[in-house]
């Protein structure tokens, strides 16, 4: 049999980052393919190759066996491919029948037919929305299902979900699964996507593991040992991955109660205590960076209260939080955490300006001497501290940000994605560092959406699912299986 | 698609209350000459909130709208100068054409070399407003008169068929077809969604940068239009016709509900948005109120629409959450 689509020998780099080397994949026509790996692994490349979204460097897709150029994602999709992402990017202010359509609408619009061929699409799903109204507010889930009706409007052939379920209840990954096995058996092919190896061992049949942009094996799922699996993609012992450390917890450093913002997070208590490490874990869109954000004050809350060394903060005021020993390390470092027009010395110094002044004039020698500081000990790789921040890679990035806090000796350090898209190396050293801060007595809150970083770093895990603490557990009871119940809402 | 509706609705009450007002001060507002009045001052007002709605829609902006209409304005002159007998379709087509290659200007800006619409048209606004006056100074033309002007031309421009002023006939035509082709046809909706959220445009294999492209070519060539009927109504033009009416121009539009990050609105909204501002710019003096606070009062209105925009969405936004479908949260 002839796979309907397959990679041969892709490789693509990003700059100095070689994101793929000498990747090939096959998908057959009724074939459920997984695509696992450790996040920076190269799978999104993958699936951004295979949507049109970018050609690669090096090696040829070939659609029915014949080589294909995909000229952008339009071209893809007109060829039978469709992907859907993990978090569906729609159109607001459209009727969720349009955007089933849109892109793709004959030139004379029919509107009365558009709707109702939505209508039976979403039937078909097993969900029925109304049509007519706006996406605007759909839950993510909805979100999806209208990719899904997408794909099907359009015939696709080829479907690659890429971590569809990481925002899903059990019950909606049912239904997607579901949803999934159907198209398969009508003879289209799927690439799956997702970081939890029961859904993989569920849905899939076959597997394709990458590491560090390198395939590492392709084999039948029936019979392959979840260690085994877990093991090639991580490449080595999990328990090797992060620092031993011993934690002697002291007195509460960090303390909220029953922080609530309608609609966002609700009824939230937690407390980190000195020396401690919590990882606060969740699905996407759970509300965990939203708690962050309000313990810090850059968003405002409704109701409850947020203590730092036994000091309550004002809502809404990260200044105060700053000055009461709180610091913060946004999720998303190029839009939050950088400047990136600026130099590494001046994003370093950034928060802690006034003490490189006199009189309100910076001191460049003095702003030097701190960021030079900061910069030896997390050591960061860089060539001048005059250079542009952007020049540095992620984890370097990371590491100055985390310098940049780290240089007010905060009481309290909210890390939110410590590691993300950073590579294996300097997530470790990350790691490293978030353990001597710990011992050196502040108090960790870490927000992490990789579970073995998670299990791995935190002395406790609390987790969250739509808004709420649904699990509170030591390390002894943190496991894989319990955190992802809790953060699933239990229901699977 | 309701929320729409009731915008316009909005729109026409406060028009119909400011009428009323007005007219009870002075009952010649309403007047047949009062209406026709109305009518004519915001017929070319609403044709360029009807090209610049197209654009906003997309999220994005010609603030170069003035500047294209004033050169269009002068190019008719010019070719009356240059020929007195020049058939008014010619002009029509020559302004329209005009406008259109001011338009490819900034869509190329915007679309092909990817500089963001208000500063490229902010450039544009300064660069054709030069060529206007360049032109003027090289060919020491500095006005032109009616007596210059071919007695069709002004007889085009003042005037009526039935009861309607041609220049609103012209613009209801523009704005019914507008509002048909961003309703039924592919393209038109495709506009919505580009501004709706423009990368899962892309994504969606709408070719965002054509539409965006083609939206400027058509916002510059209504404004090119506009330059040809402002002529051929006012019959006297100089070099600085229609210096500021951008600003007018965009007031119109965000008064009517099309919204300034794009994705909703309509252009029979900007339309009324038009004829709503400039009704109560005429209704001011009846009023008592002084002249200069017309400006005030226009801005005020813009204020007030972005403040209904905002609290309606607001609104919208709580009502679709708490609406979501069977089978949604698990646990």
């Amino acid at each position: 049999m002839e796979p309907l689509l397959e990679l041969r020998g892709v490789s693509k780099s990003f700059g100095a980052v070689r994101a793929l080397r000498d990747v090939s994949l096959a998908l057959y026509p009724g074939e459920v393919h997984a695509l696992a790996g450790e996040n920076g692994a190269g799978k999104s490349t993958v699936v951004r190759i295979i949507g049109g979204e970018q050609e690669p460097d090096d090696g040829e897709v070939r659609l029915d066996g014949t080589p294909v150029r995909f000229g952008g994602p339009r071209d893809a999709q007109h060829r039978g491919v469709a992907v859907i992402h993990q978090e569906p990017s729609r159109f607001p202010d459209l009727s969720a029948a349009e955007n089933v359509f849109i892109g793709r609408q004959p030139f004379r619009v029919d509107r009365a037919g558009m709707r109702r061929r939505a209508a039976e699409l979403f039937g078909a799903l097993g969900v029925p929305i109304d049509p007519d109204r706006p996406a605007r507010g759909l839950s993510i889930a909805d979100q999806q299902v209208i990719e899904i009706a997408r794909a099907l409007a359009a015939d696709a052939r080829i479907i690659v979900m890429d971590e569809p379920t990481a925002a899903l209840s059990g019950m909606e990954a049912q239904r997607l699964f579901r949803v999934a096995r159907g198209l398969a058996e009508n003879g289209s092919a799927l690439l799956f996507i997702s970081h939890r190896l029961d859904e993989i061992y569920e849905l899939c049949h076959r597997v394709t593991v990458l590491r560090d942009g390198a395939p590492v094996t392709t084999r039948e799922l029936a019979g392959l040992d979840r260690d085994a699996l877990v093991r090639s993609m991580v490449g080595r012992e999990i328990e090797q991955l992060f620092p031993g450390r011993r934690s002697e917890p002291g007195e509460a450093a960090l303390e909220v109660f029953g922080l609530s913002r309608a609609g966002v997070f609700e009824d939230i208590s937690l407390t980190v205590r000195r020396g401690e490490i919590v990882g606060l874990a969740g699905l996407v869109g759970s509300g965990r960076s939203e708690v962050a954000r309000a313990i810090f004050g850059v968003d405002g809350r409704d109701r409850g209260v947020v203590r730092v060394g036994g000091r309550t903060l004002p809502a809404g005021d990260p200044r105060a939080a700053i000055r009461a020993g709180l610091a913060m390390v946004p999720e998303d470092r190029r839009e939050q955490g950088l400047i990136p027009e600026l130099s590494i010395e001046r994003n370093a110094s950034l928060p802690r300006l006034r003490s490189v002044s006199t009189f309100g004039i910076v001191r460049r020698s003095r702003e030097r001497a701190l960021a030079r500081t900061w910069t030896d000990r997390l050591g960061v790789r860089l060539r001048r501290l005059a250079d542009p921040v952007t020049t540095l890679s992620g984890g370097n990035q990371q590491k100055v940000v985390l310098g940049k806090w780290l240089a007010g000796d905060p009481a309290v350090l909210i890390v939110d994605e410590p590691t993300r898209g950073i590579d294996i190396g300097a997530k470790r050293e990350v790691h490293g560092l978030l353990s001597e801060l710990a011992a050196s007595g502040v108090a960790v809150l870490m927000i992490s959406s990789e579970l073995p970083e998670v299990l791995g770093m935190s002395d406790r895990v609390v987790v969250m699912h739509e808004g709420r603490i649904t699990a509170e557990l030591d390390r002894s009871a943190a496991t894989e299986e319990s955190v992802l119940r809790a953060a699933t809402g239990g229901a699977s | 698609m309701r929320a729409l509706a009731g915008r316009e609705l909005g729109i026409v009450l406060v028009l119909v209350a400011v009428v009323t007002v007005t007219t009870v001060v002075n009952p010649n507002f309403l007047s047949r000459q009062g209406v026709h009045d109305l009518f004519l001052n915001s017929s070319i007002i609403a044709l360029l909130a009807v090209g610049q709605a197209i654009l906003v829609i997309t999220r994005n902006i010609d603030l170069s709208v003035g500047s294209v209409l004033g050169l269009s304005a002068f190019l008719s002159g010019q070719l009356y100068l240059a020929d007195r007998d020049m058939p008014v379709i010619v002009v029509l087509l020559a302004g329209i054409a005009l406008g259109a290659v001011c338009g490819v200007v900034n869509g190329a800006l915007v679309a092909v070399a990817k500089v963001p619409a208000l500063v490229v048209t902010l450039g544009t606004l300064y660069v054709f407003r030069g060529l206007d006056y360049a032109w003027a100074s090289a060919t020491g033309v500095h006005q032109v008169n009616a007596d210059r002007m071919s007695p069709d031309f002004l007889a085009f421009g003042n005037g009526s068929l039935l009861f309607l002023p041609n220049l609103t006939v012209i613009t209801l035509l523009v704005l019914g077809v507008a509002a048909y082709a961003l309703r039924a046809f592919r393209p038109g909706r495709e506009l919505y969604a580009i501004g709706s959220n423009p990368d899962a445009a892309r994504l969606s294999g709408i070719p965002v940068g054509r539409r965006v492209f083609v939206a400027f070519v058509i916002s510059g060539a209504l404004a090119g239009l506009g330059g040809v009927l402002h002529a051929s109504y006012f019959g006297t033009i100089n070099a600085s016709v229609g210096s500021g009416r951008e600003l007018a121009v965009v007031a119109a539009v965000v008064v009517g509900g099309v919204a300034i990050f794009g994705g909703s609105g309509t252009v029979v909204g900007a339309a009324l948005g038009a004829l709503l501002l400039t009704t109560i710019t005429s209704a001011l003096p009846i009023l008592g109120v002084p002249a200069f606070w017309q400006r005030a009062v226009d801005g005020a209105a813009l204020l007030l629409a972005i403040s209904l925009d905002r609290v309606v969405m607001l609104r919208v936004a709580a009502r679709l959450r708490r609406r979501t479908s069977v089978g949604g949260a698990g646990g």
